[in-house]
């Protein structure tokens, strides 16, 4: 099997690498479209700001590419963002796969950003098997994706919002499941056994 | 709902735990990777690595362990001492560091809190304040609590903030080795006017301390270090009991 995790100016990915080496996977960090298109899986990771990440991916045409892919995709925290429509960070048009926008979270009662252990529940799909509901992820963001119907779980912080999309061949999680424990490995083992 | 996090802190000297430790069931007491991995397995929330050499020499050695941390350990961890530059935190990342902490660096130029939030994002730089209550005042320290500086705790704690910090790390040296409980009020009075978490640390002597610190002191997370290390403290049990007492915590 072949995995890919697409390589962009979007931070840090170190731990998603050391989270497939500890599942026993091997991949390739890459830009290259060919290598991308090719892959069993793809993972979309992504730390930081929205505008920045889709210029780079507009740039390297990755903007086109991602939509287009047929294998099973996982886009991670900003990597779901940018699969969404449009993302209030910097008024940022995104991919537009989940047809949702991306919204800041009202800081006037909350500290944000929404920092820490947080649960996820109303499961819907093959990558939360054999997790229980109200499992715990780690979470480290200050927009959010609304709820729709590509939900497949959810979080409550403010409000009610997207954990985890899917539709058709493209998944995605809010949390950063490579460092979520026991239970965040799970999701990604699910994923790549999909 | 959001929990409180439970942080053990690992002291850290040329790559190895200072602070001894009585877990029994370790093979190596002075590996921080085999200790960082067990209190990952008892349920810590997350872990800071603080290196108190934090020399030029000892930087590869860091590097290294860091490396050898996120290899190993499957929750987010921090990693603290000696960051001066967007070069040291550069490494520190790259090499699988979820987080960086800096302290003395920031009060001798607060600039590179910006720098630092603008290159890699405000959700990993954690700023560490020391404070002591001096004159009437709580005053930022550095150099472990021992050298006093210009700044007030209150109004610092909100400059950091401004400037982009994700987390505020902080330390009172009035409490801290006292075992006597946290800095709950004051704890309480920078959480209030921060709109970012603030994880406490100093006093920790019992589980009750933790329940005040996360309701009186009003914090996001409590760190300790040798309560955790001499077991005199469980983190299993800890959070059974934060849990019980109605505290939103992950178990």
């Amino acid at each position: 099997m072949k995995t890919v995790i697409i390589k962009y100016n979007a931070g840090n990915v170190q731990s998603v690498m050391y989270a497939l080496d500890r599942l026993g996977v091997n991949y390739l960090w890459t830009d290259d479209e060919n290598e991308i298109c090719s892959a069993d899986k793809v993972i979309f990771p992504g730390v930081g700001e929205a505008s920045t990440a889709m210029a780079y991916l507009k740039e390297k045409g990755l903007d086109k590419v991602i939509p287009g892919l047929k294998q099973p995709v996982l886009g991670t925290c900003v990597g779901m963002q940018l699969m969404c429509k449009h993302s209030e960070e910097n008024n940022t048009d995104c991919m537009g796969i989940f047809d949702i926008n991306v919204k800041r979270f009202d800081s006037s009662s909350f500290k944000v950003p929404h920092v820490g252990w947080n649960n996820i529940y109303n499961f819907k799909s093959e990558l939360t098997a054999g997790l229980t509901e109200q499992s715990y992820m780690y979470f480290v963001h200050s927009y959010y994706a609304e709820l729709s119907d590509y939900t497949i779980a959810e979080c409550d912080y403010v409000q009610p919002f997207s954990a985890m999309l899917h539709k058709d061949n493209f998944y995605a999680a809010q949390f950063h499941a490579e460092i979520s424990g026991k239970e965040g490995a799970a999701i990604l083992n699910n994923f790549l056994r999909l | 709902m959001l929990a409180k996090r439970i942080i053990p802190c690992l002291d850290i000297k040329d790559g190895r735990t200072v602070k001894g430790t009585n877990f029994v069931n370790l093979r190596d007491a002075g590996d921080p990777v085999e200790l960082g991995a067990v209190y990952a397995e008892q349920g810590a929330d997350e872990l800071v690595f603080l290196d108190i050499t934090a020399t030029v020499d000892n930087r590869k050695t860091l590097v290294d362990l860091v490396r050898n941390v996120a290899r190993n350990v499957n929750i987010p961890f921090t990693v603290g001492g000696g960051i001066s530059s967007v070069a040291d935190v550069s490494a520190l990342l790259n090499a699988g560091a979820d987080k960086v902490s800096v302290n003395s660096s920031a009060v001798r130029n607060p600039a590179l809190i910006n720098e630092l939030a603008l290159q890699f994002g405000s959700q990993c730089i954690i700023v560490a304040i020391d404070t002591r209550f001096v004159g009437g005042e709580h005053i930022v320290h550095t150099h472990g609590g021992r050298k006093p500086t210009d700044f007030r705790t209150i109004q610092w704690a909100k400059e950091v903030e401004d400037r982009g910090a994700g987390e505020i790390l902080l330390t009172s040296m009035d409490t801290d080795g006292t075992k006597a409980g946290f800095a709950n009020i004051l704890t309480s009075e920078i959480s209030d006017n921060s709109s970012i978490p603030i994880i406490a640390s100093g006093g920790a002597g019992s589980m009750e301390h933790f329940y005040d610190v996360f309701t009186d002191g009003k914090a996001d997370a409590g760190l300790a270090a040798s309560i955790f290390h001499f077991k005199e403290i469980d983190i299993i049990e800890l959070k059974k009991y934060l849990k019980e007492k109605g505290i939103s915590i992950r178990l």
